[in-house]
């Protein structure tokens, strides 16, 4: 019997006795023969062991070995060991959503301080309690734009990640709404475009810091201009970076999403990651997903709730905000466990580090024959590359030299096939670096 | 208990990176500098790990605690899938690396692990192709009903604007077809819990898109009516699409591609046991027949002919990318070492012992509660309230005396059109001592109703609070720490 079944056979008879049939059969009579399944041809079931032995060798057919100079909004950073203790506490990952708060305090609480550390990080004033991942929340808060401003044209940088982008047109291709993308001039938001595509009836600006390519901006100017016309300003960011960098709160940001998997997120490959959202107070009653707000019980004492739920699905039905139900919870306790160890000053500290760790390697790259920094704009911890060959070439030659050398641009820009985006975490060592100069001179010469 | 920003000590560090090993030091220019340190707590390791332990302790859980939380299938989640989600090899594996020239070499052990699972779920619900990217099972909705609108738009039916939702579907359905572009038409349930067939008819025009429906239906119903309502659908050419919340019932007794459906969702954590973390993450793979297999997301899974596997984009009637990458792969890949273990007989017992041990309990509490519908049920059943109500004790005040006896509440006031709903769903992985236990209790609650009934607005008492003003919470806004207290 599958394991993970608890009645005995002698009890199974109980209940059936109980229930008043002879067999399991007979609570099955609804389903008819026609309906019977055609196929059900699954392999035999295996023992734990060998379930691991198989999913180990799998794991290990990745090579996670490579020295990781790849980026692209999804980041090799430390995670604490603390981290992982914590969320894997049965009483954290085995609940489900907290529809009774007086047995889902440690939940909420949780998802509580989880918005609190987003408002401290964005400098926003509300955050909901997470969403699928930076994408879908991207996504999320222009629908919520759209509702707030009543209008529909979307005037979106194309130094918004591109994958951000191609959801974004897979969920909206059958609604009516217009689009504008603006190209990026030198890496950087080129605003004379920007600006002349803002007009009255923009719903939104869509901008990312930093950008695709690396490069730190200050959208304040563009920020400004959106508001003059009515639009919003939604600005996607990178949360580590918000430990040196100017928030999008004090750039007049109205929304402001982003992918928390550099909170101490495992990269996964691909998932489950963190989305997450914050705006301006005023818009709160316009937010998707679960919100989780602070109140007393009868005693006075202070306590948490699921609140604003009269915007969600499960009140709203077809009228609601979002369809979102499930989010990712643990991911957001993840992220709070993450930022509550590394605190005030190791927030600061670590941007610090991938700032300084990515500039030396920028400096030693652009002393390789070929090799052009671009410098359009200072970078964080991410910074383009052109090569003087194709760079998907150059990347396929150096992961037999040990590295993911970056991600070569020309994947998803026509045009851009000589250029390498090159991630540096505070994980990357002078010698890793070095090397990684070293290796490239090679596949270059 | 405290907030851990009311535990900071200015000065304190949990964590400490080493020092830069580079000898560059950069400085951001002014202009994109941040003022002000984020005002993050400042708390050692030791302050962080029992401030977290200690909420930990908050919670009710499947590892703690009876949770028949109706419709949401709270069953154990076995503890082997954790450590294969966690092994390196799949934890530190960077999502871009496939699309990397020559990269897919890299990562052919969870290419394979992406293909296998979908050949599994294939041929578990007799569809064609699966996609894993939806991230959880209301995003599992959007894309199906996306891929019904790409659908529609490439056969030229241009009058499409309905989709029909049962009275009794989950409130995801009707928000999911309202933000794919459609209205919503809502048909009511017949006396046995089965769609009204009539209703159904006199909704049914060319300006049907489709039709979603759950099976066995939110009150443990199989609909025993399906040929007729795929046929009617189907006769206005019509999507099928079948929400697989209850799909935990039906493994090896029915597969919905068999049963006419057109595309279905998948929730992980429900069927397969991936555990739902406190609200997520989960996954919602959606699977579709030869009708709609062409407009699956970008990227699929393809095994070539030498057995390697790599990553395909060129679908050029793909409605595009609905997530980032591969889908919630740590999810996936617990569910895929799940379904190995059990094989086919194990999985087909799942659902064997999730009914018998929903009708166990059903029969048992029937004489003390009302059952909305008197017959045998699937994987749960939907009690309600109603005789207790009338002595002034309502669903909310049963689960709240519930909580006192440390038992989680099943789910509450849904379906919404049961009124004072109870929906209890066991699981296959309780005993029969605690179905036990858990009847008992209820018991005692009806009869508490009867001698006491004032007495449960004062339930829940052991707790660390009672109950919660909801009403403060909404009128007060206060959803962070640095948002003043309203007094």
């Amino acid at each position: 019997m599958n394991p993970y079944i608890t009645n005995t056979e002698f009890e199974v008879q109980q209940m059936l006795d109980t229930i008043g049939v002879k067999s399991i059969d007979e609570l099955f009579a609804d389903i008819k023969p026609q309906h019977h399944p055609r196929s059900f041809n699954l392999p035999l079931g295996m023992s734990e062991y060998e379930v691991l032995r198989r999913l180990t060798g799998l794991s290990l057919r990745n090579n996670v070995y490579l020295t990781p100079f790849i980026g692209g909004g999804y980041y090799d950073h430390y995670v604490p060991s603390a981290v992982g203790m914590l969320i894997g506490r049965g009483e954290f990952y085995t609940a489900y959503t907290p529809y009774q708060p007086e047995c889902a305090q440690g939940t909420l609480q949780a998802l509580f301080e989880f918005q609190s550390h987003m408002c401290a990080l964005t400098g926003m004033e509300v955050s909901n309690a997470s969403l699928y991942d930076g994408g879908t929340a991207l996504y999320e808060a222009m629908m919520m734009a759209i509702r707030i401003t009543g209008k529909d044209k979307i005037v979106m940088d194309g130094g918004v990640s591109p994958i951000y982008r191609k959801i974004i047109k897979t969920y909206t291709h059958h609604l009516h709404y217009q689009f504008e993308e603006i190209p990026v001039v030198h890496g950087q938001s080129s605003r004379p475009e920007v600006n002349k595509h803002l007009d009255k009836n923009t719903a939104a600006v869509i901008l990312q810091n930093p950008n695709f390519f690396g490069a730190m901006d200050d959208f304040t100017d563009i920020i400004e201009k959106a508001h003059a016309v009515g639009a919003l300003a939604i600005v996607s960011v990178y949360p580590i970076s918000l430990g040196v960098l100017k928030t999008p709160a004090d750039m007049g940001a109205d929304i402001v999403t982003g992918e928390g998997q550099s909170l101490g997120l495992p990269l996964n490959f691909g998932g489950p990651y963190l989305g997450f959202m914050c705006a301006k107070k005023q818009y709160v009653r316009k937010m998707p997903g679960r919100i989780v707000g602070q109140t007393k019980d009868a005693q006075g004492r202070r306590c948490f709730v699921n609140t604003l739920q009269a915007r969600e699905q499960h009140i709203r039905r077809e009228k609601a905000t979002s369809n979102i139900c499930t989010n990712v919870s643990l991911c957001a306790l993840q992220a709070t466990i993450f930022l509550s160890l590394i605190g005030k000053g190791g927030l600061k500290e670590m941007a610090q580090l991938n700032l300084d760790k990515a500039e030396y390697a920028k400096q030693c790259l652009a002393k390789v024959k070929g090799v052009e920094v671009k410098r359009s704009s200072p970078t964080f911890n991410e910074f383009t590359l052109h090569l003087p060959k194709d760079a998907s070439e150059v990347v396929e030659r150096m992961i037999e030299k040990g590295f993911a050398a970056g991600f070569p641009l020309g994947r998803y820009y026509k045009g851009m096939e000589k250029y390498l985006l090159v991630a540096v975490t505070e994980k990357r060592t002078k010698e890793e670096i070095d090397r990684y100069v070293g290796a490239l001179q090679e596949v270059l010469a | 208990m405290q907030l851990i920003f009311e535990r900071s000590v200015q000065g304190r560090r949990g964590f400490r990176f080493g020092d830069s090993d580079v000898p560059t030091k950069a400085q951001v220019p002014l202009k994109y500098a941040r003022q002000e340190d984020a005002p993050l707590p400042e708390v050692s390791e030791l302050d962080a790990v029992r401030h977290y332990t200690h909420l930990s302790q908050l919670n009710f859980s499947i590892d703690t605690h009876f949770y028949p939380l109706g419709s949401c299938t709270m069953k154990y989640n076995p503890k082997f899938t954790e450590s294969i989600a966690r092994l390196a090899g799949f934890a530190d594996l960077h999502p871009l690396l496939p699309q990397l020239a020559g990269g897919e070499k890299l990562t052919q052990g969870a290419l394979e692990v992406l293909y296998e699972l979908e050949q599994w779920m294939c041929e578990m619900t007799g569809f064609k192709a699966f996609t894993l990217q939806p991230l959880a099972g209301a995003h599992g909705e959007l894309t199906g009903l996306m891929l019904m609108a790409a659908y529609h738009k490439t056969k030229g039916n241009t009058k499409k604007r309905y989709v029909i939702i049962p009275d009794s579907a989950h409130g995801t359905n009707p928000a999911s077809a309202a933000i794919a572009g459609y209205q919503t038409v809502a048909i009511p349930s017949n006396k046995n819990g089965g769609m009204d067939l009539e209703a159904l008819k006199a909704a049914v025009n060319d300006e049907v898109a489709g039709l979603m429906m759950t099976i066995p239906s939110t009150y443990g119903v199989f609909e025993s009516n399906i040929e007729e309502i795929a046929r009617l659908i189907h006769s206005v050419d019509g999507i099928m699409y079948y929400d697989g919340a209850n799909l935990n019932a039906m493994l090896g007794r029915c597969r919905p591609g068999d049963l006419g459906f057109d595309v279905m969702h998948i929730n992980t954590h429900k069927t397969f046991t991936t555990p739902h973390g406190g609200g997520g993450p989960g996954a919602g793979p959606v699977g579709v027949n030869a009708k709609l297999e062409k407009f699956l997301p970008i990227s699929r899974v393809i095994k070539r002919s030498g057995g390697t596997f790599t990553l395909n984009y060129d679908y050029p009637d793909s409605i595009g990318y609905v997530a980032s990458f591969y889908g919630n792969f740590a999810l996936l890949v617990r569910a895929y070492a799940y379904m190995l273990m059990l094989g086919q007989e194990g999985l087909i017992e799942t659902s064997h012992h999730a009914v018998l041990n929903a009708n166990y309990l059903m029969t048992k509490l029937k004489k003390h509660y009302k059952l909305c519908f008197d017959r045998l049920c699937m994987h749960e059943s939907v009690f309600s309230a109603s005789r207790q109500a009338a002595r002034g004790v309502h669903a909310i005040d049963i689960a709240k005396f519930l909580i006192d006896q440390q038992i989680h509440p099943p789910t509450v006031y849904f379906p919404i059109s049961v009124s004072e709903a109870m929906m209890i769903e066991p699981t296959e992985t309780e005993s029969k001592q605690t179905m036990d236990h858990f009847v008992e209790k209820m018991i005692e609650a009806d009869e508490l109703s009867k001698t006491n009934p004032s007495i449960f607005k004062e339930f829940p008492k052991t707790m660390p609070i009672s109950r919660p003003d909801e009403v403060k919470a909404a009128r007060d806004v206060k959803i962070s720490y640095f948002l003043p207290d309203a007094d």
